[in-house]
């Protein structure tokens, strides 16, 4: 059974992020793989590990110069082969979705589709449901645990207040990674040598059937948040400013 | 006018506030709401204070726990009967998982997470922390999208005006469909304190509280002031705390009124997690923590000596 491991590329957390145009200024940025996504690729090659004749393909959309090396890096960790769907920047979750889930059927037979929860740059938690809708396949989303069967998995994922939901589900299906799940490899020397060798197919949206005409969800108005005032340090014994402390979340703040 | 279906959740029988939240957001539309579970006729009833004209109530033992399916089934049966423009929910689990697939399926953008929405007329704007926190930015949905999914934050909105309203309650049929994802169990935890991502107060430990052992410390004054624990993902990869409680990053996004780190230097990923906090206190030994940036009051100070000390003042001003 073969896996397709859809990541993103997003900026690092440490970048400094600028407005430029009308949206950010991507000039200057440290792209990394979505730490998320590098769980769901994780899990493909420990699955790989398992049964050698599972083939790991890596997707990735976005513009191909920079969206290629975060598929060198899946490649480097172990995946056997890279796609990459040319789109813009401003593509939307919809219309991502929509191309892998097209890109997914001419790529291969995957009986495991593999993603992070979320991306760490918009935030959405929604391109992996997405896909398994316009697959028509179950989705999971935020494992942490997973255990397969031939037919199937037994997976694990956190709820609210510190609930645990356990599931049961039927391949072909998507899966969202969460922390936990296991421990990303770094790629090994040889790792990089070899991913140079690797295939990766390129895309374009109109192969996938999508036309950026039809984007559904764009993003306007930019704007680095304002500051927060400057903070009020409470001086004093131990006693004094905790006493202050709680008079001024009374009274001043009024959240107590 | 724009015709908004919410997802209304509910606790202990209970409306859950973030999900009450959404209806400050919905005035002067057509409204309609969809709730789901297994007993949840009742409350449904506790919509009549609030400007809502119709609820769609799906009550089945088999939809007592969530499930995507399940839940999926309810909500293209509420959907189809009432067309709506905007389908509007608060950023629960069940929320996240299942509304992307609404989306698709109904031929919709959708913007999670937001902290700001505006509706007038059929046009939808909702605005969003991108890139951590650091950028804020108006997610516009285009004629193209057939319906408008949001997901709120919560603790962004404030509460709705109560009011009489004569809003018609219908008990809707459930048929189970076929599926090919099950819940088999679900594992409560053993707390009764609200979620991370819904708590109006925060209390959490950093690295500085040195130990597990510590955490008592917060879970205390925690008791006081019924905040909910938290705590930095150093904590939580040293094994201190399970992942559930990590905030931050690689854990949850939260939006108390009150946030209060002890022993938290603040990270980026930290921050990224809960900048949007209303007020934070900060309690570090460190002077120079990047938390003290942030915050709205610090206290330099030994987090040991600090937090036995607050709940006790805590406690005293709570007693009067």
């Amino acid at each position: 059974m073969n896996i397709l491991v859809c990541i993103k590329q997003v900026p690092d957390t440490e970048t400094k992020i600028k407005l430029g145009g009308t949206g950010i200024d991507t000039a200057g940025i440290k792209w990394i793989m979505n730490p998320y996504d590098e769980f769901a690729v994780e899990e493909a090659l420990k699955l790989k590990a398992a049964k050698p004749e599972t083939q790991v393909h890596v997707l990735t959309v976005g513009p191909k110069t920079r969206a290629v090396e975060a598929l060198r890096t899946a490649l480097a960790m172990g995946a056997d082969e890279g796609a990459v769907i040319d789109a813009p920047e401003t593509l939307d979750n919809y219309n991502i979705a929509k191309a892998i889930a097209a890109a997914s059927k001419t790529l291969g037979e995957f009986g495991i589709l593999l993603s992070g929860k979320s991306a760490i740059d918009d935030n959405n938690f929604s391109v992996g449901q997405m896909v398994a809708a316009f697959l028509d396949i179950p989705h999971v989303t935020s494992v942490s645990k997973a255990d397969y069967t031939e037919k199937g998995a037994l997976l694990e994922r956190e709820i609210e207040g510190g609930a645990k939901e356990i599931l049961e589900v039927e391949f072909p299906a998507m899966i969202t990674a969460n922390k936990g799940l296991n421990t990303p490899r770094y790629a090994s020397l040889p790792g990089i040598m070899k991913a140079k060798k690797k295939v990766i197919k390129e895309l374009t949206l109109a192969d996938c059937g999508v036309d950026v005409a039809n984007i559904k969800v764009k993003y306007t108005n930019f704007e680095l948040p304002s500051d927060r005032p400057p903070v009020q340090m409470i001086s004093g014994e131990a006693q004094e400013q905790a006493l202050k402390l709680v008079q001024l979340l009374r009274q001043e703040a009024k959240v107590i | 006018m724009a015709k908004i279906l919410v997802f209304i959740e509910s606790a202990n029988s209970k409306i859950k506030k973030s999900s009450l939240e959404l209806l400050s957001a919905t005035a002067g539309n057509e409204v309609a709401a969809i709730l789901i579970g297994d007993n949840v006729s009742s409350v449904a009833q506790g919509l009549k204070n609030y400007p809502v004209q119709k609820a769609f109530v799906f009550n089945n033992a088999a939809l007592k726990d969530y499930n995507s399916s399940y839940y999926f089934s309810c909500f293209e049966q509420a959907i189809k009967k009432f067309s709506p423009d905007v389908v509007l929910a608060s950023g629960s689990m069940a929320a996240k998982d299942l509304l992307p697939r609404v989306a698709a399926k109904f031929d919709g953008g959708i913007a999670g997470d937001c902290v700001g929405l505006k509706i007038s007329g059929t046009k939808v704007e909702a605005r969003r922390p991108l890139y951590s926190g650091k950028v804020l930015a108006t997610a516009e949905f285009t004629d193209a999208s057939k319906i408008k999914v949001v997901l709120m934050r919560p603790n962004q909105l404030p509460q709705p005006a109560e009011g009489a309203s004569n809003c018609e309650i219908t008990e809707e049929t459930f048929t189970a469909p076929a599926t090919k994802v099950r819940v088999k169990e679900v594992v409560k935890s053993s707390s009764a304190k609200p979620d991370l991502t819904e708590a109006g107060v925060i209390v959490s430990g950093g690295r500085g509280m040195k130990g597990p052992e510590h955490f008592k410390l917060l879970e205390d004054l925690a008791e006081t002031i019924g905040a909910t624990v938290g705590a930095s993902r150093a904590v939580v990869d040293a094994g201190w705390a399970p992942h559930a409680m990590q905030v931050g990053q690689t854990g949850k996004t939260v939006a108390p009124n009150l946030y209060i780190a002890a022993g938290i230097s603040g990270a980026i990923q930290h921050m990224a997690g809960m900048g949007s906090s209303k007020v934070i206190v900060a309690i570090n030994k460190d002077p120079e923590a990047p938390i003290f940036k942030k915050a709205t009051y610090g206290i330099v100070g030994d987090a040991f000596e600090i937090l036995p000390k607050l709940k006790e003042e805590f406690s005293k001003l709570l007693s009067h």
